[in-house]
């Protein structure tokens, strides 16, 4: 049987940004736990003989040529959504130390 | 800041193995993007843009976009995987690498996990005392940039005690092919030269390849170093650190170089090393701890759902394979045969990093010991003092020109040096400044006479002793007539006619 902790789960909402109470952590075990029965119990019907799907279409090879669009925004329509911006450039709040 | 004690190298060595593991990113040249048909910064003809210029709905991962595979990138990452000596997959996958920063505005970076376009190489790289090493490939495998953040504020913010970042999506991206090395071990005290070696080899790689423009100094080609040191007689590998933001050949050397003397300092005190990235500083030369280095399962990767797998065909691979250039490894013998260097001579052109250079001057119609001789005396020298690239100071078409100018005697190889510094200075080609400053030899022997019958005229003395036979006194009346054509003489030549006039009367 698949378990999740509340550690665990307070570990991915840190990974993911997100502000989780007390209660809303273990509100969230009890949920995310149930998910992962429902996962391994599609796994235990998955035998060695259903290869894994990771598209629904059987397709492949799908490019572009290396040819400009005519997509490309001018600046100002790349700040337009910014809540803030100084020099052409996007203003987000300083989190340092976490460079990927 | 903890006081932060280093051992001595050779001590360090002798106690411990160094092990180190490379990786290199290089940013390909393509036209436009991974995934997007923004216009590529990496690309020269787009290089120095205007900050969020250089984007699409894709770049900045506004709701409803959808990447699409530059089908270019790939068979770009496919000849540099065959360049490696690389297996390329049969089938290839992208997958999500997530993570929250505002580098990549989607909160994850595309790239490739399980199952990157190439795997299993091995590269052949020659250290500048000759020494040649095979370093293990494991993978190369395909992904996009993140944007450019700039820290504004603390100390130096405008706003005080205020902290935020500007970016700028421009490289938000950008088709990345990052190369991973298997542990290599065996280098010994030469592992920091190999380290540096390696990514020069890689540059010679993808610029023989035309598929990045591969300039550090742009962030086009940049490497992590990874280090870990064993004690003596210990099979299992120790614990590594990874430096980052080595950004020039010198710094990976001397940051492997470090990394070998900090933690063989803390072995040895009995401490432990953590696992951790580390970041270089170039202008101290060391190290500083950065974050603890993340489990991949933090990045919680699965297979891209946006895009298809890419199946190269064979046809395209054996296309791609036949296409190849020569290794670098394998030039290097070629050219010096063919030069006709000896080890010495061949080094100091290899490590000047001047051979592509002197290629094209031989090229170009130069002899190789002329194109030798420029390229690493006079034009090193210029560049020198000039604190730029030597290859940005002329080209090989006008060094071979003047190579050739010196070769038919119409120029001294004291004019030959004014010519080029007229060519650096950007006043036209060799030939053209021999005619516009009137700087060619005077092979015309009527007027060396007069300057000659003058000269032995004014010193009567010497004139004597030549008729003596004292016939090294002729360097006086060389030197004045030399002065009187103002260098735009042949020395030998003249030495030739003043004998033949002291003695003709």
């Amino acid at each position: 049987m698949s378990e999740i902790s509340a550690e665990q789960v307070a570990h991915l909402a840190n990974l993911a940004r997100i502000a989780l109470t007390e209660e809303e952590i273990a509100h969230l075990t009890t949920e995310l736990g149930q998910i992962m029965q429902a996962v391994e119990q599609v796994s235990r019907v998955a035998t060695p003989d259903v290869p894994p799907t990771s598209h629904p279409i059987p397709l492949q090879n799908v490019f572009r040529d290396d040819v400009v669009g005519d997509n490309v925004l001018t600046v100002e329509q790349a700040l337009s959504g910014a809540p803030e911006h100084d020099g052409g450039r996007f203003v987000v709040s300083a989190i340092l130390g976490e460079e990927q | 800041m903890a006081r932060v004690e280093l051992m001595d190298f050779d001590r360090a060595l002798e106690l411990f193995e160094p092990v180190i593991g490379l990786e290199v990113h290089v940013e390909l040249n393509t036209a436009t993007k991974m995934f997007s048909p923004a216009p590529n910064p990496a690309n020269d003809a787009n290089h120095g843009a205007e900050p969020n210029t250089l984007v699409t709905p894709v770049c900045l991962g506004l709701p409803g976009s959808l990447p699409v595979v530059n089908g270019e990138a790939v068979r770009k990452s496919i000849s540099l995987g065959l360049a490696l000596g690389c297996e390329i997959a049969p089938s290839s996958r992208f997958a999500r690498k997530n993570y929250f920063y505002p580098d990549l505005a989607k909160n994850y970076q595309i790239s490739q996990y399980d199952e990157p376009i190439a795997f299993d190489g091995e590269v052949e790289v020659e250290l500048e005392n000759g020494r040649v090493f095979r370093v293990p490939i494991e993978r190369a495998h395909m992904e996009e940039d993140a944007g450019k953040l700039t820290h504004v504020g603390g100390s130096t913010g405008r706003i005080q005690g205020a902290e935020y970042s500007l970016v700028d999506y421009n490289r938000a991206g950008v088709p990345l092919v990052e190369i991973v090395t298997r542990p290599v071990v065996g280098a010994e005290a030469d592992a920091p030269a190999l380290a540096r070696a390696y990514v020069s080899t890689i540059r010679d790689i993808a610029l023989s390849l035309g598929i990045s423009e591969a300039r550090m100094e742009r962030g086009n080609l940049r490497c992590d170093a990874n280090v870990s040191l064993r004690p003596r007689g210990q099979e299992q590998f120790g614990t590594r650190t990874e430096t980052k933001n080595v950004n020039s050949f010198r710094s990976i050397e001397r940051a492997v170089r470090y990394e070998i003397q900090r933690q063989a300092a803390i072995l040895a005190a009995g401490g432990i090393i953590t696992q951790e990235t580390r970041h270089w500083h170039e202008d101290t030369g060391s190290t500083s701890p950065g974050r603890p280095k993340s489990d991949a399962d933090d990045y919680r990767y699965f297979p891209e759902p946006d895009l298809l797998p890419v199946v190269p065909s064979a046809e395209l691979i054996e296309e791609l394979r036949a296409a190849l250039p020569e290794a670098p490894a394998a030039r290097r013998r070629r050219l010096k045969q063919e030069w006709g260097f000896s080890d010495d001579e061949f080094q100091i052109v290899a490590n000047s990093g001047m051979l592509n250079e002197l290629a094209a001057t031989v090229a170009a119609g130069a002899t190789p010991a002329a194109a030798r001789k420029w390229w690493t005396g006079e034009i090193a020298r210029l560049a020198n003092a000039a604190d730029r690239d030597a290859s940005s100071l002329v080209s090989p078409t006008h060094v071979a020109e003047l190579a050739q100018l010196v070769e038919a005697g119409t120029l001294t190889d004291r004019l030959a040096r004014q010519v080029l510094e007229g060519v650096v200075a950007g006043e036209g080609s060799p030939q053209e400044i021999v005619d516009a400053r009137g700087l060619a030899v005077v092979s015309d022997d009527g007027a060396l006479v007069a300057a000659i019958d003058e000269a032995l005229a004014a010193q009567p003395d010497v004139l004597a002793k030549i008729r003596d036979g004292k016939v090294q006194a002729a360097g006086a009346v060389i030197g004045a007539v030399m002065k009187a054509m103002q260098g735009k003489a042949d020395a030998a030549r003249v030495r030739e006619l003043v004998l033949e006039r002291a003695n003709a009367e």
